[in-house]
Formats: structure tokens, C-alpha cells, sequence
């Protein structure tokens, strides 16, 4: 935002801040080494510094000033400025996902603030690392409703693990590493520290200390010995035995331990949708994800089991369905880090509370002594898995492409995924196209999935991508987007160009909100109010005159090329990829519905 | 998409109710709310009872009463929070409660554990010689009189208070003004502080004797 007047009081009063603002402007007593401060502002820097950041995504404004000031001297520190605070947010959510560390994210105070909390409360909904800076007026404005001055605690407090409001120069860089030291902790997730103009202007010498979490902040890491051992011998003793992967395992850079684990027990893998890529989809185990639009297969075996062993998801209801009829035969193992997940939405028999890294080994120590002692083994499931074989041939994920219709969207994706590096990133927006992206396209690392799952939030895509790419710059990026979802976020395509980002973006384009429009299709009688585009850009053109490079897409003969030609593209570029705007996503567990009741095709929906 | 058709596929015998929890499909069970006391310390700052009271109305927890005030340790001050919810809900609310960065330490009492609550009642002072009789019964006190209102603080257990506020309202009751419960656990339990490093405590002495309550 910037700024149309200064927050500062009017002319003639003199105060603190102003004060300081001199001090700060005029004084030559900028931080030129890495261990002194004067501001509190440096001190925030520097904190960010000491806390192993490296990239900031933001937009300047006039509470924040202050803190961009110091930033002019870090070396240690790049900012990206984004078009716009919402896609600084989400970029810094992104490379959160990607890197593993808190993405930081900056912003003025007032519409700077507001702006970022879409993408904060994406970030807490999906357990994301990520800090947010956001200028706040001066302390003695505060609460007067001065320019600019939201209560950013008060709006963000919901959605972060904490959000701190800074009141002292002396203590703010230390805040800003707990912050940061949080947002990394246990269960992942986004914070924020609000930062008053005066605060960050004020004089200090106080360097701040190890980014160190809050001391009432204490994660468990390895689980009760005894409740490990009794959950192995419940798995040992079922005969239809399935893994629940979600997000935590990739949050707890479990991946390995659970394809150890999974290959060593012969345990079929079902993942949640924010778990996708902690299993490889192309392992004969694997049964790719479950929920409203997972697979088939995935949707029977929870249905199914007599035994879940899910880590690290807390039984979104978008996975569970109605929780009446999610997994009812089951014994469920929950290992998660978070106690409040534990029986939240559906009951543990086996809460396992940890770190699942850590309980991933004490349960694959704790398996061969339970098979012992019930006389059972791995061998014992293979019934289970065979029918688990079944259901994958029974429920395949196919889709038909009669010539006299348009582009099926999944063979865009489907191409793509063949002629994309194996470990290709992939972002998206929300809905249709996401659906498809995440069904056809073929994910075998953790990390390479990078979406908005909880929040659901269109416009996801395009800054996502941009936050992807900076965190992994050797990296294929593509991000497939669609026409609503792109239009929602579509200006930060010229940071992408700007910082010459080497991204492919695709955009299903339906000419509608098409998540919507089934939805209208199916529970609404075919209404469909507000759901279709009665006319949208061409995404090529509009590309090209961002600085990118634009390629329409619309028939199959020239998918191959065009996805080469795009991916070729030394740069941001943009696929218009017109597709049938026919064509819905199956199969389908209608929202609340059973599980294993999932509809195939409109046929089906109309019959359960 | 090709595949067999919902009724013809295996299905599970099974059901859960609605809480998630595993039950018999014939018997419908589900946990009656009941009334939980939770005892909980918080870092003594700014914006604490916002977090605390935001937590309990997003996740939908029913709230009883919630009181809050200073401890012996100027850094930190008790909230007793009485809320009323089926088993899971009690679960949710301390495990919840626990996440919030501001708070130190959460328990729920045990059900005798001591619990007093003050009401001031003003009525009519039509009857002056009939209030003070009733607020006799409860061990009240009259803590003001005109000519119009008398008012009667009351003292005790929620039973009782309850009890001393249907009594009184035989007098035409103006208003009622409740703190809502404040308890602690009898015998030598007390609450701990679980924070992982416990900063130095100067106050190690007891607290001078205070004079000896009623």
C-alpha cells in the first residue's frame, strides 16, 4: 500500500517518533556489521538473519518503512516485492512447503495487514511454516483509529499459532526469532509479530538472542513406549491393515520412514490430499488419495480396513466424509505431534503423540517382537492386498476423449506429468483443475505438491508458483491454474517476469468456476447463478503483455508441443489450455456423504 | 469413469456416531454434556483473556463462566473456567487451551474440589425485615440499603448461590450480578507450572500470612 499521508501526528506536535525518525534518517549509525544494532528495525533484520532466513516476500507501505530501511542494508536478505499483499503471503506459504522453513512474508499495517490474512490462514489450515511482519502506527496512535491502523492481533490471532504484538526496541528482534523459531516447532504453522512504527524507529543496542520458541511451547518427540507397543500388536493382529500418510509425514521430513515402513510390513498406502508425494504413486502399495474426489481404490480400502495407521492428518472432512461412515470397522492407530488432533474429529483407538519421524522408527522396532509374540506376519494380509489390486483395476482413474469434443483437461495434465522432470514442482489453485492436477498428475517426492488443501483458496496458484521456484530455483515449477482461479491473483505474474522465473503456468480454461458449476450441475438442479464467465481474457495475449510468453492450447495433436515449447521457455510463460467445459470430476463423494459410496460418474451421483 | 455401482460394492458393517467414535450401528450412544471446571495459569499480559474467550467461541465450547485474576507471581494470573460439554468437547477444550502460546498450565478439578462464587442481589426494600431474614439463611450480608433497594451479597457454592437467588426473588429482584466460580483443588494439590524452562523465581517465601477466611 503506499502511503497517502505519513503516520505521524500533525505538524507542530513533536513527539517520540518523530524524534526517532530523525535519529534513524539522519543519523549515520546504520548496521554495517553483523553483530551491533541501533534501530529496532535492525534488530528485526537481524533477527531474520540469525533465524537462517533468506528470501522476504512483500509490499512496502508506510507503517513498515522503518523495517524496509534496514533491509536496504542486508546482505544476507532478499526481498520480493508481490503485486500485492495476499500473493506475498502466499509465496512466502509456498516456499514454506517447499524449503521446509518459515517462508516470511511483510506487509505495512492496515489493508497491508489485512490483505496477508487470506494467506496466513491458508498457512494454519495446512500446518505451513511461515512468519508475517506487518507495520502497526505508532504506539500512541494505537487504538485511536489512526490512518492505516487495524488490530492486526486481534484479526490474525484465529489463524496464527500466535501473533505478537511488539512494544519494546529492545525486545523486538528477539520476539521476531521466537516468532520465527514457532513457526517452525512441533506442528508447523504461521505467525505473526505486529510491529509499531515507533517500535522499529526507537533506538537499541540489544542484539537479539538465538531465535528460541516461547518457554510454554513444549512439542512431544517420541511416543509412550507402551502405547507404541500396544498399536503394533493391533496392526499385527489385523487383517486389512491400511496407512493413512497426510501432511505431517512430509512436515516431519518422514517420507522415508514411511516407505521403509510400508515396503517392510506390506501395508497398502492410502495419502490425504496434503499428504500426496510422502509415498510414491507408482508403488504397487500405493493407492494414491483418498476423500471426496481421491481415487476410487484409496475410498475403498479406508472404507474397508480393520486397522489405520494415519499419521500426521487431522480428518478434514473433505478426506472423512461423513464421519458416521469413515473407516467404521476400523481400529485406528493416530500418531500425530499434536494432542488436540488426537480424537478431534474421529476417535483413536491407538493415540500415538509425537514427532512421526521419531514413532515411525520406535513403531518399525516395535513390529517384529508384536508379529512374534501373535505369531502373525505381512504375509497374513495379502488377501487384503489382493483385493486392494482389485479395486485398482476395478475403479481405474480413466476419462474418455471422444473426437467430436473438446480437450479433456486430464490428458493436459497427464502429457505434462510424462514430459516434466521426475521431480517437478506442482502448484495450483483451487478446484476443478486442481482436482485434476492432483489425480492425473503422478507424484513420487514429498515436497513436489504444493496447494492450498484446508482453506481452499483460489488464487493460489500463480504466487504459490513464484514462492515455489525461488525456494527450489533448480526445479521444474508448473502450476495449473484455472480461468477463475488465475484471474483472482493474475498480477503477480509480473513479479514472475520481473524476477525472471522460469515457471510454467496452465491454465484449464472452462470459461466458468467450474467446482461450483457441478455442484450447481448436482444439488442445484443445473441452476447456475454466477458460475459461468460470460466472457474472460485470453490468458495467451494477457501473458504476453505481463512480459511472459503465451501459447494457446486446443486440440490434442499440438499438447505435446506446446507443453515443449512452454517448458522450453527460458521464463515465466502462460498455456491458454482451452478444454471442455463439459467435462466435471469424478469420482465424487458428495460432501457428508459415505466414503464408499463414491459416484463415478453423474449417473452414480444421482443414485446415492 | 467405469466401475461397479455403489450397491454393488463391499461394504463395511460397522458405524461410528457422530462425535467419530466406533458404536454398536443398533444402539445409538453419545456422551451427555456435563460441567467441567478447568484451572488454568496463563502469563500475566495483554490480550491473554481475548485469546482464551476467542478460542472457546470459535470451536463452539459452552462457556459456564469464566473468571480471571492475579496469582502470588505478578507474571502469572488463574483463569477458572467452567464450561459444559460431552466428554470429547471437555477433551478438545483443554488440549486446545493447552496450544495457546500465553498459557502455562491447564487441569481440570476434580469435582469436589472447593468452589465458591459471590452474587450481589438487589430487591425492593419494601420488606426489609423478610430480605434480611432470607439473606440470614445464607449467610448473607447486606452491603447496601436505601430506601428503595436493599442489596445482599452472597457467598458459596453454585448450588447454594443458585438456591440464595431463587430465595430472593420473592422481593422483586432489580438486579442479579454474578462473578462466576472460583476454585481450587482441596488437600495439597496444586496446579503446575509446566513451562519447559521455569524462569528464576524470586518468590520463593510464602506469601505472609493472610488473615484466615471464613
Amino acid at each position: 500500500m503506499n502511503e497517502q499521508t505519513p503516520v505521524s501526528p500533525p505538524d507542530g506536535e513533536t513527539t517520540d517518533a518523530d524524534e526517532q525518525t530523525t535519529t534513524a534518517v539522519e543519523g549515520d549509525n546504520h548496521a554495517t556489521t553483523n553483530d551491533t544494532v541501533t534501530t529496532g528495525a535492525e534488530s528485526v533484520v537481524a533477527a531474520l538473519e540469525q533465524a537462517g532466513a533468506e528470501t522476504l516476500f512483500g509490499v512496502q507501505g508506510g507503517a513498515i518503512m522503518p523495517v524496509y530501511d534496514a533491509l536496504y542494508d542486508s546482505e544476507e536478505l532478499t526481498h520480493i516485492t508481490m503485486a500485492h499483499e495476499q500473493g506475498a503471503s502466499h509465496a512466502a506459504d509456498a516456499y514454506g512447503i517447499v524449503s521446509g522453513e518459515p517462508g516470511v512474508c511483510l506487509a505495512t499495517s492496515g489493508p497491508g495487514a489485512t490483505n496477508l490474512v487470506t494467506g496466513i490462514a491458508d498457512a494454519s489450515m495446512d500446518s505451513d511454516p511461515m512468519i508475517a511482519l506487518t507495520g502497526q502506527v505508532p504506539t500512541n496512535f494505537v487504538g485511536n483509529d489512526a490512518f492505516q491502523e487495524t488490530d492486526t492481533v486481534g484479526v490474525t490471532q484465529p489463524v496464527t499459532k500466535h501473533s505478537y504484538f511488539a512494544d519494546d526496541s529492545d525486545t523486538v528482534g528477539t520476539e521476531v526469532g521466537e516468532a520465527f523459531a514457532l513457526a517452525d516447532a512441533g506442528r508447523q504453522g504461521p505467525t505473526l509479530v505486529d510491529l509499531p512504527k515507533d517500535v522499529t524507529q526507537g533506538e537499541t543496542d540489544e542484539f537479539p538472542g538465538d531465535p528460541e520458541t516461547p518457554d510454554t511451547d513444549n512439542p512431544p518427540t517420541t511416543a509412550d513406549e507402551a502405547a507404541v507397543d500396544s498399536a503394533a500388536a493391533a496392526l499385527a493382529e489385523s487383517e486389512k491393515p491400511v496407512i493413512l500418510a497426510g501432511g505431517g509425514v512430509i512436515k516431519a521430513d518422514a517420507s522415508d520412514e514411511l516407505r521403509q515402513f510400508a515396503r517392510e510390513y506390506e501395508v497398502p498406502v492410502v495419502t490425504t490430499m496434503p499428504g500426496i508425494g510422502s509415498f510414491p504413486e507408482d508403488h504397487e502399495l500405493s493407492l494414491e488419495w483418498a476423500g471426496m474426489h481421491g481415487t476410487g481404490y484409496a475410498n475403498m480400502a479406508v472404507t474397508n480396513t480393520d486397522c489405520m495407521l494415519a499419521i500426521g492428518t487431522r480428518f478434514d472432512d473433505r478426506l472423512t466424509g461423513g464421519v458416521e461412515t469413515f473407516a467404521p470397522d476400523a481400529e485406528i492407530l493416530h500418531l500425530d505431534i499434536d494432542p488436540a488432533e488426537i480424537s478431534k474429529n474421529v476417535e483413536a483407538d491407538y493415540p500415538l503423540i509425537g514427532d512421526a519421524k521419531q514413532v515411525l522408527r520406535q513403531l518399525d522396532d516395535a513390529m517384529p517382537v508384536a508379529y512374534e509374540a501373535l505369531d502373525t506376519s505381512p504375509a497374513d494380509y495379502e488377501t487384503w492386498r489382493d483385493q486392494c489390486a482389485e479395486w485398482k483395476d476395478e475403479y481405474e482413474m480413466s476419462y474418455d476423449m471422444p473426437e467430436d469434443e473438446p480437450l479433456k483437461p486430464q490428458y493436459v495434465v497427464e502429457r505434462f506429468s510424462e514430459l516434466a522432470d521426475d521431480d517437478a514442482i506442482v502448484t495450483t489453485g483451487v478446484g476443478q483443475h486442481q482436482m485434476w492436477a492432483s489425480q492425473f498428475w503422478t507424484f513420487t517426492e514429498p515436497r513436489t505438491w504444493v496447494s492450498s488443501h484446508g482453506l481452499g483458496t483460489m488464487g493460489y496458484g500463480v504466487p504459490s508458483a513464484i514462492g515455489a521456484k525461488i525456494a527450489a530455483p533448480d526445479t521444474e515449477v508448473v502450476c495449473f491454474d484455472g480461468d477463475g482461479s488465475f484471474l483472482m491473483t493474475v498480477q503477480e505474474l509480473s513479479v514472475a517476469v520481473r524476477e525472471d522465473l522460469d515457471v510454467t503456468y496452465v491454465v484449464l480454461n472452462n470459461e466458468a468456476v467450474g467446482m461450483v458449476r457441478q455442484w450447481q450441475d448436482g444439488f442445484y438442479e443445473g441452476r447456475r447463478m454466477a458460475s459461468e464467465y460470460p466472457w474472460i481474457p485470453q490468458f495467451d495475449m494477457l501473458a504476453e503483455a505481463f512480459g511472459a510468453r503465451g501459447f494457446r492450447l486446443e486440440d490434442y495433436e499440438s499438447v505435446d508441443e506446446v507443453i515443449r515449447k512452454a517448458r522450453s521457455y527460458d521464463g515465466p510463460s502462460v498455456v491458454d489450455a482451452i478444454i471442455d467445459p463439459a467435462e466435471n470430476v469424478y469420482p465424487m463423494v458428495p460432501s457428508g456423504g459415505d466414503n464408499g459410496l463414491f459416484a463415478l460418474n453423474g449417473d452414480q451421483l444421482g443414485d446415492i | 469413469m467405469d466401475g461397479p455401482h455403489p450397491d454393488d460394492r463391499m461394504r463395511p458393517a460397522g458405524r461410528r456416531n457422530s462425535q467419530g467414535i466406533r458404536i454398536d450401528p443398533e444402539a445409538e450412544a453419545t456422551h451427555r454434556p456435563r460441567k467441567a471446571v478447568l484451572s488454568t495459569l496463563v502469563n500475566h499480559e495483554p490480550g491473554v483473556l481475548a485469546e482464551v474467550s476467542g478460542l472457546f467461541s470459535r470451536r463452539q465450547f459452552n462457556i459456564e463462566s469464566l473468571t480471571v485474576g492475579a496469582t502470588d507471581d505478578d507474571e502469572v494470573a488463574r483463569m477458572t473456567i467452567v464450561i459444559e460439554e460431552p466428554e470429547p468437547g471437555i477433551e478438545q477444550a483443554k488440549k486446545q487451551l493447552r496450544k495457546l502460546v500465553p498459557v502455562i498450565s491447564v487441569e481440570e478439578l476434580k469435582p469436589e474440589a472447593v468452589q465458591r462464587e459471590l452474587v450481589l442481589v438487589k430487591v425492593s426494600a419494601e420488606l426489609p425485615d423478610d430480605v434480611n431474614a432470607v439473606a440470614d439463611m445464607y449467610d448473607g450480608n447486606v452491603v447496601d440499603a436505601s430506601p428503595e433497594t436493599i442489596t445482599v451479597e452472597v457467598t458459596g457454592s453454585q448450588q447454594k448461590i443458585e438456591a440464595a437467588v431463587a430465595a430472593f426473588d420473592q422481593f422483586d429482584v432489580q438486579e442479579v450480578v454474578r462473578t462466576g466460580a472460583a476454585a481450587v483443588e482441596r488437600g495439597a494439590d496444586v496446579l503446575e507450572d509446566t513451562r519447559r524452562k521455569t524462569t528464576e523465581v524470586s518468590d520463593t517465601a510464602a506469601t505472609p500470612e493472610t488473615a484466615t477466611d471464613d
